[in-house]
């Protein structure tokens, strides 16, 4: 049952729908030539992205959890990734901050590019990347600490205030970004698990832009929160666009429709469509994008 | 056993009424074997509770007595003609002076009609040879004493001790007893005028081990105790944190670490008299280091320790939920800054309760201190780490062997210390834990 959609995708898309629209229009600027045997239907590379990724596999041991990848992200734009449970969004979502490396068995091969400088370049640091590519989690976690120290841990250990002032500048700047400043604001020595779910998430956010990062990336941020907690962090979502490049995973498709720009939809480990979030929920090119969001699965 | 026998038939749906009836059925079944297990428990925890009750209470009856003693207060003339004839007033002439002849003059005084070698021997026989040592060394304190009369407060021999604390029988017949008709007229007259008296035991903690029952204390045992288990802890815990973080959070995944991993739960289980013998073997055998000395103890039972505390240390980092770790990943901090940021702090208080357990363990052990020698006859406190030395648990094996009274009440007594030790350790590890869990 599972693999027939897939089988049957496949035989309508191949190769040629994905070469079509990298080679109609002139070449994007910036973006690297797409390696053969891409499935992926939509727009798959943009004009002078921010991140690249090309023919992207990741292994989980035997398993292979991501096929052949292949996307370009946009500078300050919500990409979000959908697709039904266990389909790799989250697993190539973490290959952008190389989170892949801490899980024992994991394999990740393909290109991955910043800027144009690959990640996994030998003389570059992880820390330095995790610092310019940020994340927060689908459970809020906040470091056991003070509000405060929650949020000063990233400047400390990058080294970027040079004193208290300019520390606590860094603090309350990133509070009030995430919108929690006046909730906070008067009890900073209180521990960070004292908040409620939803604070608690917009922590994690501010304690994540606290460094000042290019990219944030966003595992399923809403699914352990509230109506009320997630409109507020769809909100900020909006307000952080315009300095941030986001991509967030979902299980909300009604999230997606409603934060992100672009979408793009992963099936089974292979990325099947990307394009404009209007194109995909009102036009979807692919079956399996077009059954999965009307709801026939997933 | 209930579908036994007539259907061959296929069984008709079963009607609500006949559902309810099994169900009921089964109730008394279930209720009496819930009641049964319970019974089962309580009888379990009863007579474990039991025989904590008698075990203390043996111990606490016998050994509770040993915490007053028996002394007695002395007139007794600094006779500057007995102790340092040449007016040198040097400590050597002080220390070297005939003490228990002073002791001796003070009784005869205080029983001038006492006559007789034999008799006087009696006499003298009340007081603990540990009351010259005494005036030696208020002498030695302050010289100007000497040409004094002064009242000092002295031991009285365990037999003596043994009459005020009732255990020696007045109306056994005078051969069966330690104690002459006449001594006990003595004793009576010293307790008639306040001289001879139970007081609190100061001697039982400031002495070492002793001959004489009366004189035996456990400071050196203390002292050697806690020598040996300062070497543990300074060794056992850094290792044991280093080796668990190493472990838990480093090291690859493979064979070697899976061997590791086994061979460390079997060292835990490991009898601790063969680490004893380990340590004679390589400490004292090979690296030549002194024989019944805390330092080798302290090696000893590091290496007992080292498991329990690399277990409990893993328990506690795998109990720091994973959350963290990737938060702080996901921040950009190096695996170094993420373990000494995030992970220890949090896995701290797990990690100092297994240490406190393992003290408490090592505390109690004998088994190997035998093995390296820290079961010697030692008067002396040890000053350092290479001194020679026993333990506590050591000191009540070897004072059980012993057959005086002023023995068995000293090995209650030092049990009771020992008991005294692990229960604050204990409960300091309890308070840890709470104190530091309630932080998040």
């Amino acid at each position: 049952m599972q693999r027939e959609p897939r089988n049957e995708a496949a035989s309508v898309t191949g190769v040629a729908p994905a070469a079509a629209t990298a080679t109609a229009a002139a070449p994007p600027r910036n973006s690297p030539p797409l390696p053969p045997g891409i499935t992926t239907t939509g727009v798959v590379t943009l004009d002078d992205p921010l991140i690249s990724c090309r023919g992207v596999d990741v292994f989980y041991g035997e398993k292979q959890a991501i096929k052949n990848v292949s996307i370009d992200i946009a500078r300050k734009q919500v990409l979000a990734m959908i697709g039904p449970s266990g389909c790799g969004k989250s697993t190539f979502l973490r290959c952008l901050n190389r989170m892949n490396d801490t899980i024992p068995g994991a394999r990740v091969s393909g290109l991955i590019q910043i800027d144009g400088n690959d990640i996994h370049d030998k003389r570059r640091d992880v820390v330095q990347l995790r610092a310019r590519v940020g994340m927060v989690f689908q459970k809020p976690n906040p470091f056991p600490k003070s509000i405060f120290e929650n949020v000063a841990y990233g400047p400390r250990i990058h080294g970027l205030a040079g004193d208290r002032a300019e520390l606590d500048e860094i603090v309350s700047t990133s509070l009030r970004r995430a919108g929690l400043w006046d909730e906070v604001k008067d009890r900073l020595n209180q521990p960070g698990t004292s908040l409620s779910g939803g604070q608690q998430q917009r922590l994690c956010i501010a304690r994540t832009i606290a460094v000042n990062p290019e990219v944030i990336l966003m595992d399923e941020p809403c699914s352990a929160l509230d109506p009320i907690a997630t409109a507020r962090i769809e909100d900020l979502m909006d307000e952080l666009r315009e300095s941030y490049a986001i991509v967030i995973v979902t299980h909300s498709m009604q999230q997606a429709a409603r934060v992100s720009q672009r979408t793009a939809y992963f099936h089974l480990g292979d990325l099947i469509e990307v394009g404009s979030t209007d194109k995909i929920f009102t036009n979807p090119s692919h079956k399996l994008t077009e059954d999965y969001i009307t709801g026939r699965f997933g | 056993m209930n579908s036994t026998s007539d259907e061959k038939a296929p069984r008709q749906p079963r009607s609500a009424a006949e559902t309810q009836a099994l169900v009921e059925r089964s109730i008394g079944r279930r209720n009496r074997a819930e009641w049964r297990f319970r019974a089962y428990g309580m009888l379990a925890v009863t007579s474990g509770i039991l025989f904590v009750i008698f075990l203390f209470g043996t111990i606490f009856s016998q050994g509770a007595s040993v915490f007053r003693q028996s002394y007695v207060q002395l007139t007794v003339f600094l006779d500057p003609e007995v102790i340092d004839p040449a007016g040198t007033r040097l400590p050597d002439d002080l220390i070297t002076a005939d003490y228990q002849a002073l002791v001796r003059e003070s009784l005869k005084e205080r029983f001038p009609e006492v006559e007789g070698r034999k008799n006087l021997r009696e006499l003298y026989g009340i007081v603990s040879s540990a009351a010259s040592m005494e005036l030696q060394q208020a002498v030695i304190a302050d010289p100007a004493l000497l040409g004094q009369k002064r009242q000092f407060v002295v031991l009285a021999d365990d037999v003596v001790d043994s009459l005020l604390k009732g255990r020696t029988m007045r109306d056994a017949p005078e051969e069966e007893r330690r104690l002459s008709d006449q001594q006990i007229g003595w004793i009576d007259a010293l307790q008639a005028d306040g001289s001879l008296a139970l007081r609190f035991n100061s001697s039982f903690f400031s002495n070492g081990d002793s001959r004489d029952p009366e004189q035996a204390g456990i400071r050196g045992a203390i002292t050697g105790s806690l020598l040996t288990l300062l070497i543990t802890l300074l060794l056992s815990f850094p290792m044991g944190v280093a080796a668990a973080v190493y472990l838990e959070e480093f090291a690859p995944r493979n064979r070697l670490t899976d061997i590791i991993e086994v061979n460390i739960n079997n060292l835990a289980a490991v009898p601790s008299i063969v680490f004893g013998l380990l340590g004679l073997a390589v400490f004292i055998g090979f690296f030549g280091m002194p024989r019944s000395a805390p330092l080798v103890g302290g090696l000893v039972l590091t290496l007992l320790t080292l498991p329990t505390i690399i277990i409990a240390s893993r328990a506690a980092l795998k109990a720091v939920p994973p959350s963290i770790r990737e938060a702080a990943l996901g921040m950009g901090a190096s695996p170094v800054q993420v373990v000494a940021h995030h992970v220890l702090p949090l896995a701290m208080p797990g990690m100092l309760t297994g240490t406190i357990i393992g003290m408490a363990r090592a505390l109690g052990e004998s088994a190997p201190l035998l093995m390296i020698g820290m079961v010697a006859f030692i008067v002396d406190v040890p000053q350092g780490v290479f001194d020679s030395a026993t333990a506590l648990p050591v000191q009540v094996f070897l004072w059980s062997d012993l057959p005086e009274r002023g023995f068995v009440e000293r090995t209650s007594g030092a049990i009771i210390v020992l008991l005294l030790f692990l229960l604050v350790m204990n409960a300091t590890a309890v308070i840890l834990r709470n104190k530091f869990e309630k932080r998040w």
